[in-house]
């Protein structure tokens, strides 16, 4: 598996850090315990394609959104996650 | 058939041409009063004690594949009790006491070989973690034993010792650990489960849950037809979230790929099962010669049973800085599977909220050892509907509870288990 880094470019696996699943979002601070439950330890785990949060540490150490298909490893996108990378890119 | 040293001689002296098959290779009935979903090493064995301890004889074992071909046969076929929390040290400790006795209970040669379990330490401060699991093992009646550096030098004068980065400081070692044939297993609980009337039906995938008008789950579609179920477990490792979505619920599981090595086959080396404690790597070597190794989760959800290089170079680097000498050996194969990671890296075996539903789900990369003891609970809540005293405290709710068992302290990351 290699990552095409939007910053970078292509670059190898071992150059990235995997967090998971960039679809949970953290709950507001009144949400409730439910909410927070469902944020923090349920997931999707979805079988097919699934859009999720690499950090490029071993490069520009941005966070990236990379969508990926979970049964064969393709990937078909890869974004600057949202913050203040992603703005840069839009400038 | 009953095997002994008689149904060998007569099958020798006909040139064994004559063995039939150890199981039954069923076809699906309308209808079961449990139903499994799996077909591996915890799916048989669950059938297994159904039918043998509490009298629950017409189950179905349904694989979407052919038994054991998922993790149960692509372990690294280690079993241990050598854990220190509450919950799991019990439980795999009941696990360990069944394996000793299974060959006897099934009638099958499973190849358990209790050649030791060595995890070494290399620092004072993992010395120290190593001794306060030690003490909770003997306290719990398990055998472990601290071994310091001048012991090991006897056993395994190979090791790196003197690493400047990680030196051999010792190990803590259960004798009582060791290795068993992963296919075996399964083949050994089929033909045993099968003897006592459970059905094993291959090649039928699961497509959905039939559920009454209350929403309780009545029986299962199948690649084969429907069939009906007084009750369903599941125990399908990898698949438990695509399992449990057919049910409408999402379960604090991710599913990552583990990477298994296996090397040429060289005369015997390692006497047992050795752990290295400043990286992840862990080998052994098999009857056939082969050092059968392994390491991290590749770490990213996958559910393609194959993994990534940088993985397969942080295995090595282990066992290089280990064991230097075992740059020469050549690797043979490689290949992964896929674990459900749960979130604190512990099993779940509960009733689901969905009625009729039971989830055996959640092993992370330790689900082999469990075989026999994930078997024997899980049947027990199946027949009892109350959870069995050694797995009280695998509940599904725990996470929400604050109950989680976190061996490894790493909090909600399944990737860090």
């Amino acid at each position: 598996m290699r990552i095409t880094c939007p910053f970078c470019g292509q670059r190898e696996l071992g150059e990235f850090t995997y967090l998971g699943d960039a679809k949970p979002q953290r709950p507001t601070a009144d949400a409730g315990e439910d909410a927070v439950y469902d944020y923090v330890y349920l997931r999707d785990n979805i079988a097919g394609v699934m859009s999720e949060h690499w950090y490029h540490g071993g490069g520009c150490r941005a966070w990236l959104k990379v969508t990926r298909n979970t049964l064969t490893h393709e990937i078909s996108l890869v974004e600057a996650a949202a913050g203040a990378g992603a703005r840069q890119v839009a400038k | 058939m009953k095997y002994s040293i008689f149904s060998l001689a007569r099958a020798a002296l006909s040139g064994h041409k004559n063995w039939k098959p150890t199981w039954r290779d069923a076809a699906p009935k309308d209808r079961y009063d449990v139903v499994i979903i799996g077909g591996g090493g915890h799916g048989l064995a669950t059938a297994w004690f159904l039918a043998s301890e509490f009298g629950i004889r017409n189950v179905a074992v349904l694989e979407k594949g052919w038994i054991g071909s998922g993790n149960a046969g692509r372990n690294t076929t280690i079993i241990r009790s050598n854990y220190g929390l509450p919950g799991n040290t019990g439980f795999y400790e009941l696990s360990m006491k069944l394996w000793e006795k299974m060959e006897q209970d099934l009638n099958y040669n499973a190849m358990v070989s209790q050649r030791g379990v060595l995890n070494l330490y290399h620092s004072d401060a993992q010395r120290d973690a190593f001794a306060r699991r030690g003490n909770t093992m003997r306290i719990n009646g398990i055998d472990a034993e601290l071994l310091d550096q001048a012991a090991l030098r006897k056993m395994l004068p190979f090791l790196n010792f003197d690493n400047a980065r990680f030196p051999v400081q010792g190990g803590l070692l259960q004798r009582r650990g060791g290795t068993a044939r992963h296919d075996a297993v399964v083949w050994g609980y089929a033909h045993a489960a099968s003897e006592l009337g459970v059905d094993i039906i291959q090649n039928c995938e699961v497509t959905g849950f039939t559920r009454d008008a209350n929403g309780k789950v009545t029986g299962v579609e199948t690649s084969r037809g429907k069939i009906g179920a007084g009750k369903v477990g599941m125990a399908v490792a990898g698949s438990s979230s695509r399992v449990a979505a057919m049910a409408g619920l999402r379960l604090p599981i991710e599913s990552h790929v583990l990477q298994a090595f296996v090397s040429e086959a060289i005369k015997p080396l390692i006497p047992g099962v050795m752990t290295f404690g400043a990286g992840h790597f862990y080998v052994s070597q098999s009857d056939k010669g082969g050092l059968v190794f392994g390491g991290d989760i590749d770490g990213y959800n996958s559910y393609a049973q194959r993994g990534n290089l940088p993985v397969v170079e942080d295995v090595c680097e282990g066992g290089m800085a280990l064991i230097p000498m075992i740059g020469r050996v050549r690797l043979l194969r490689q290949w992964g599977g896929i674990m459900d990671m749960s979130m604190d890296g512990t099993p779940i075996i509960d009733k689901s909220p969905v009625d009729g539903l039971y989830i055996n789900a959640g092993w992370c990369y330790g689900g082999f050892k469990a075989t026999p003891g994930s078997g024997l609970v899980f049947a027990h809540l199946l027949a009892r509907e109350e959870s069995h005293k050694e797995a009280a405290l695998f509940r599904l709710d725990r996470f929400q509870r604050g109950a989680m068992i976190d061996e490894k302290g790493q909090g909600a990351q399944p990737n860090l288990h």
